[in-house]
C-alpha cells in the first residue's frame, strides 16, 4: 500500500511552517500579555512589595522527639531558648538600638558589635544572630520595650533539656552543629549550617527519627521588620518520641555505685537481649554541649586522662580474665576433654615444657571437678583443659559466643575485641604459637580482649539456655500524637554451642560461685535471692613466673582491673550483668558488690514500694536452693 | 570547500541576533553577580564570557562543513551521545543533588545540553526518509519512541527532569509537524487520557504531592511557591521602564533563587521593565521566526526538518522559561537560551545557530 502514499516534498513541509509560526506566535502573545499583566496592569503592587522586600520566610524550629525510658519515665526533653538576632537593615540606626538592647540585657554593647562585623558584608535583610538563650527577666524587658527596639527579633527555639544531670550521658549522646561535610553528604537534605544534628550516642543513631522537619511562615513586614501578614505556613512536623529498652532506676542506681571509679556496667535481660542499663565511668553532662561547647571546654575533655567521654561498655577492650573460664569450661565439655566427673589436681602451680604456671592460690586447690574449679576459679584445672582443646577451637568457642566481633548494639564506634588463633599471631608478629601461650589464653589473659556489653550478653546466653541476641537499646517508636511507628523485636543472633546437660553442669558452677561454700564470690550473695556469678581479675602487668616474696605495694595504674560477670535469679534469670571496674584489683572485691547492688535494686524495688508481688517468686526459688 | 558563494549566503543576521542576545545576557549577569557578592563570584561573569566567546569558534567549526554529513553520521553522533550520558551518570560530577556534570580538565560540561541536538539530528534523519503526506502511523513511532526514550531515561537517572521534559517536548514538536497519521494521533490521545488516572492510583502519596506542587507551586509556600512569589515581585516591580540597570533590588537579595540560571529574566525585567522585556521577547520571537523561515526556504527534507528542530527547542525554552518565572507554568529548571549563565547551555545555542547558518547558506545548492 505503501507505494500509492504520496511523498512529502517542499511544499508540503512548507505549508506545515506556515502552521507552526502561528502557534509560536500565539504562545509569544500569551507572555506579552502576561508581562503587561504583572508590570503594568499589577506593577504598582508589586513596587510596593519590594521596597521593603516585605515578603520574607520565618523558620519554624521542630520539637525534636522526646527520649523515654521502658517504663516511660522521661530521660529528655526540650526547654525554650529565646535567642536575639538583628536585622540591620530594620534596625536603624543600629549604633542606639543596640545601646539601648545592651542595657536590657545586660551584655556589653562591645559583644553585640561583635556579632554584627563577624557577619560583615553580609546581606542587610537578613537577620544576624545576636545571642543566645536570654532568661526569661531579660526576654520580658526586651518585650516590654520592642517599640525601642526596631529590627531586633526574638525567636523562641527548642533546645535539648538533660532532665537527669550526668546520667546515661554515653548512652544518649549530645547534639553538634552540623559540620559541612555532614551537610554535603546529601543525607541531610533539609537542614541548613548552624542547625543541631545528633553528634553521639542515642541522639546521633537514631537521628532520624528524633529531628522531626522544620516548618516555615511567608509574612509580609513592615518597614521596621514586623510582621503585618502572615501570608501561609507550613506547620513544623515535631520528631518522634523514642522509647529506650533502659530501666532509669537501675541506670542511676548503677551510676551511683560506680561513682568515683573509672569502668562500666551492663545489665541485660537475658530473655530478650534488651539493656537495662549501660553505664560508663566517669562521665559528663550533655547540658555543657547542649548551647556550644568551648574550645577550651572541648580541650579538656579531650586532655583528661580518665576519657570520659569514652563509652567504657562498648568501646571498652579488656582481658576478660578468669571471666573467660566460663568458656573455657564449655570448650572443654563440649569437645569431651572433661565431663563433670573429671577432676585435676592443684598444687598451688602447674609444670610445662619446664616452666611454671601458678595458680592464683598458692597453697593449691587440692583435687576438683568442674563445678568446683569455676566456683573457685582454679587456674591449674583450666590450664589443663585449655591444654587439651588447643588456642585454634577455644577460639571457634570464644566466636561463637559473640566474642571477637561487635554485638550488633545500635551504638556508634563499638569495639569488637580481640580472639587470638594459633594464624592469627603468626600473621600479626611473624612468630609462631608457643603452647604455653595457649595457658594464658584459657584463664583469659595473654591476648584476649572483650567488651564489657560482649561478656554482659554471654552472660544473658549461658542465663537463657543458650540463646545469643543482639543487644538492643530502641524498644519502639512512636509518632507525637502517640502512633506506634516501630516496635523492635529481640534478634537472636547466634547459639552458643553447647548441650543443655553441659550448659547446666556450667550454670552449677557459676551458681557455687557465689552460693557455695567456697565460692569467689560469697560477698555477692544475697539472703533470699540466688544470684549466679562470675569474677575475674585481669592483670595490667604479666604476672611473674618465680615469685618475690613480700611484693612492694602496686601503684594504683598497675593495679589489675577487676571483672563480675552474674545474672539473677540463678533458676529463672530475669538479669544477666557484666561489671568491669579498672584498677579495682579483685572481682570478688570491686566488681561483685556492684553487681548485687544492681540485682537488688532491678529485682527486688517492688519490695520499696508496694507492687505485684516479685518477692514471693523468690522465696519459692530461696527454699530450692536447700 | 570555502568558496566565495557561501560568504556571499552567509546568515548575518542569524549571527547578529547571536550576538544580541549573548551581549544582552552577559549585561544581566554582570549586574547579578555585581549585586551578590556574597553568594556569586565575580569570576562567573569572565568564565560565561569565555563561553561565549569559545561558543562563537565552534559556530564558525558548526557551518564550515556540509550538514548533509550529519544525515549520514546522524547515529553516530546519536551514540556518543548516549555514551557521554552513560558516562555522566558512572564518573560524573556531583553538585547540589544531582550528577549533571563530566569534569574534563578545567572545564566542566553538561552532556544532557547536547543530547537535546543529537536527538534533534537523528530524529530530523529518520523523520526526512520515512515522511510521507498521510503522516506517520503507530508503527512507525516506535523506533523514534525509543531514540527519544534511552537518553530521556538517562538524564531522568541523573536526575534533571526538567532537561528530560524538554527532550520530550522538542521530539513531541518535531513528531507533530513530520504530521501523525489522524487515527494514530486520536488512539495516542485516547491512551493518554486513559493513562493519567490509572497512573494516579499507582503513585504513592509523596509523588502525588510532589506533582500537584510541581503543578502549582502555591502549594509549596516555603520553597517553590515562595520562589515564584519573590519572582513576580521582582518582576513586577519593574513597572513600565524598570529600576534601571544596576538598580534592582530583588535580584540583590538573594531573594530570587538561582537568579544567575533559571531566574535570570527576572533579574532582567524588574531593571529594564516592559519595555525592555517586550524588546528581548520580541528578540527571541525574531530568532524562532527566523529559524523557521531556514527551514521553508530549504528544499532538502532533512535540513528542513532540522532547521525546524532547533527552532522548537530555542522556543520552548524561551517560552517554558519565561513562563515559569512569571507563575504560569509549573518549577521546571529550564535555562533561558543566551541569557541564563551556564557554558554548556551557551556552546549548545551556539552550535544550534551555527547548524541554522550551515542550512541557511546552502540552500542554494542541489546536489
Amino acid at each position: 500500500m505503501e507505494k500509492y502514499l504520496k511523498t512529502a516534498d517542499t511544499d508540503w513541509y512548507k505549508q506545515r511552517i506556515i502552521g507552526v509560526i502561528l502557534v509560536v506566535v500565539t504562545c509569544m502573545t500569551v507572555l506579552f500579555v502576561r508581562l503587561f499583566f504583572l508590570q503594568v496592569i499589577k506593577g504598582q503592587e508589586y513596587r510596593r512589595l519590594s521596597e521593603n522586600n516585605s515578603i520574607r520566610l520565618q523558620r519554624i524550629e521542630p520539637f525534636r522527639g522526646i527520649i523515654f525510658d521502658r517504663n516511660g519515665k522521661m530521660l529528655v526533653d526540650n526547654r525554650p531558648s529565646y535567642d536575639l538576632s538583628i536585622i540591620p537593615r530594620d534596625a536603624k540606626p543600629v549604633d542606639e538600638t543596640l545601646a539601648r538592647l545592651s542595657t536590657y540585657i545586660k551584655v556589653p554593647v562591645e559583644e553585640l558589635n561583635e556579632q554584627i562585623k563577624s557577619r560583615k558584608g553580609a546581606l542587610s535583610y537578613k537577620p544576624v544572630p545576636l545571642i543566645q538563650d536570654i532568661g526569661r527577666d531579660h526576654l520580658a524587658l526586651v518585650e516590654v520595650h520592642r517599640y525601642d527596639l526596631p529590627g531586633i527579633d526574638v525567636n523562641v527555639k527548642p533546645l535539648r533539656h538533660y532532665l537527669n544531670h550526668q546520667s546515661a550521658s554515653h548512652l544518649l549522646g549530645y547534639l553538634g552543629e552540623i559540620s559541612p561535610r555532614e551537610l554535603n553528604s546529601g543525607r541531610y537534605v533539609d537542614l541548613r549550617s548552624g542547625d543541631l544534628i545528633g553528634k553521639n550516642g542515642i541522639e546521633k543513631v537514631f537521628d532520624n527519627y528524633l529531628r522531626g522537619k522544620s516548618g516555615g511562615r511567608q509574612v509580609e513586614v513592615n518597614a521596621t521588620g514586623q510582621v503585618v501578614k502572615v501570608l501561609d505556613t507550613v506547620p513544623a512536623a515535631p520528631g518522634y518520641n523514642i522509647f529506650l529498652t533502659i530501666d532509669s532506676n537501675l541506670q542511676k542506681k548503677t551510676e551511683e555505685l560506680l561513682e568515683g571509679v573509672t569502668g562500666a556496667a551492663v545489665a541485660v535481660e537475658p530473655s530478650t537481649g534488651q539493656i537495662l542499663a549501660l553505664v560508663s565511668s566517669p562521665t559528663f553532662d550533655q547540658n555543657v554541649f547542649v548551647s556550644g561547647l568551648s574550645h577550651e571546654q572541648w580541650q579538656e575533655f579531650i586532655s583528661d586522662p580518665t576519657k570520659p567521654l569514652t563509652n567504657r561498655a562498648v568501646q571498652g577492650e579488656y582481658p576478660p580474665a578468669s571471666t573467660y573460664k566460663i568458656l573455657t569450661a564449655i570448650a572443654g565439655l563440649e569437645e569431651g576433654v572433661i565431663d563433670e566427673k573429671t577432676v585435676f589436681c592443684c598444687p598451688g602451680s602447674y609444670r610445662f615444657r619446664g616452666r611454671n604456671y601458678r595458680c592464683w592460690k598458692r597453697g593449691g586447690h587440692g583435687c576438683l571437678n568442674v563445678v568446683q574449679a569455676i566456683a573457685q576459679s582454679c587456674d591449674v584445672f583450666f590450664y589443663q583443659v585449655g591444654l587439651a582443646v588447643g588456642v585454634d577451637r577455644l577460639a571457634w568457642y570464644a566466636k561463637a559466643a559473640g566474642f571477637g566481633a561487635p554485638t550488633g548494639i545500635d551504638l556508634a564506634h563499638e569495639a569488637k575485641g580481640l580472639i587470638p588463633t594459633a594464624a592469627w599471631k603468626k600473621r600479626r608478629t611473624g612468630v609462631e604459637w608457643q603452647e604455653g601461650e595457649t595457658l594464658s589464653i584459657a584463664i583469659g589473659q595473654g591476648f584476649n580482649l572483650v567488651t564489657p556489653l560482649q561478656m554482659a550478653v554471654m552472660t544473658a546466653a549461658i542465663a537463657n539456655g543458650g540463646k545469643r541476641y543482639r543487644p538492643q537499646i530502641l524498644m519502639n517508636v512512636e509518632s507525637a500524637d502517640g502512633r506506634t511507628v516501630k516496635a523492635v523485636d529481640p534478634v537472636v543472633t547466634g547459639r552458643l554451642p553447647i548441650s543443655a546437660k553441659n550448659l547446666a553442669i556450667v550454670q552449677k558452677g557459676l551458681r557455687e560461685v557465689v552460693n557455695g561454700k567456697r565460692g569467689t564470690a560469697k560477698g555477692a550473695r544475697l539472703f533470699d535471692l540466688p544470684i549466679s556469678g562470675k569474677t575475674g581479675t585481669a592483670q595490667v602487668v604479666g604476672r611473674k613466673e618465680e615469685e618475690v616474696e613480700d611484693p612492694p605495694p602496686t601503684p594504683d595504674h598497675l593495679k589489675d582491673h577487676a571483672w563480675f560477670v552474674a545474672f539473677a535469679p540463678s533458676d529463672e534469670p530475669k538479669i544477666a550483668i557484666a561489671v568491669v571496674v579498672e584498677h579495682g584489683e579483685h572481682g570478688s572485691g570491686a566488681g561483685a558488690p556492684i553487681a548485687r547492688e544492681m540485682i537488688k535494686t532491678y529485682l527486688l524495688r517492688d519490695r520499696l514500694n508496694p507492687g505485684p508481688p516479685l518477692v514471693a517468686e523468690h522465696k519459692l526459688v530461696g527454699s530450692n536452693r536447700e | 570547500m570555502f568558496d566565495r558563494k557561501f560568504v556571499q549566503y552567509f546568515d548575518w543576521g542569524l549571527l547578529g541576533l547571536a550576538i544580541v542576545l549573548g551581549g544582552l545576557g552577559l549585561t544581566t549577569l554582570y549586574s547579578v553577580v555585581t549585586a551578590d557578592p556574597m553568594t556569586l563570584e565575580k569570576t562567573l561573569y569572565f568564565k560565561q564570557m569565555t563561553w561565549f566567546c569559545g561558543g562563537l569558534v565552534l559556530m564558525v567549526i558548526t557551518c564550515s562543513f556540509n550538514y548533509k554529513l550529519l544525515d549520514r553520521y546522524a547515529f553516530a553522533v546519536y551514540i556518543v551521545c548516549l555514551a557521554t550520558l552513560v558516562a555522566v551518570l558512572l564518573f560524573g560530577k556531583y553538585a547540589g543533588g544531582s550528577k549533571r556534570w563530566l569534569v574534563l580538565g578545567p572545564v566542566s560540561v553538561q552532556p544532557s545540553e547536547m543530547a537535546k541536538l543529537a536527538i534533534i539530528i537523528v530524529l530530523a534523519r529518520y523523520y526526512s526518509k520515512n515522511a510521507y503526506t498521510r503522516g506517520f502511523t503507530l508503527r512507525d513511532l516506535f523506533i523514534p519512541a525509543v531514540l527519544v526514550l534511552v537518553p530521556a531515561f538517562l538524564i531522568i537517572k541523573q536526575p534533571d527532569l526538567g532537561t528530560a521534559l524538554l527532550l520530550a517536548i522538542i521530539a513531541g514538536s518535531m513528531t507533530l509537524f513530520v504530521k501523525i497519521e489522524k487515527r494514530s494521533l486520536l488512539s495516542l490521545m485516547i491512551a493518554g487520557l486513559l493513562a493519567v488516572p490509572m497512573v494516579w492510583f499507582v503513585l504513592k502519596e509523596y509523588q502525588k504531592q510532589r506533582i500537584l506542587t510541581f503543578l502549582n507551586p502555591d502549594r509549596d509556600p516555603l520553597g517553590a511557591g515562595y520562589h515564584i512569589i519573590q519572582s513576580k515581585i521582582a518582576i513586577g516591580s519593574g513597572m513600565l521602564v524598570g529600576k534601571g540597570y544596576l538598580k534592582g533590588t530583588q535580584n540583590a537579595l538573594s531573594f530570587l533563587p538561582e537568579q544567575h540560571t533559571d531566574f535570570i529574566f527576572s533579574v532582567f525585567a524588574e531593571e529594564w521593565g516592559f519595555v525592555g522585556c517586550a524588546i528581548l521577547v520580541l528578540v527571541f520571537l525574531l530568532l524562532i521566526v527566523w529559524g523557521l523561515n531556514v527551514a521553508y526556504s530549504c528544499r532538502d527534507p532533512f535540513g528542513n526538518i532540522l532547521a525546524v528542530g532547533i527552532s522548537a527547542m530555542i522556543f520552548w525554552q524561551v517560552f517554558v522559561n519565561i513562563g515559569m518565572v512569571m507563575g504560569l507554568m509549573p518549577v521546571v529548571g529550564v535555562p533561558l537560551p543566551f541569557i541564563s549563565y551556564g557554558g554548556s547551555s551557551i556552546a549548545t545555542m551556539m552550535v544550534s545557530i551555527g547548524l541554522l547558518i550551515n542550512v541557511s547558506m546552502r540552500r542554494f545548492t542541489l546536489e
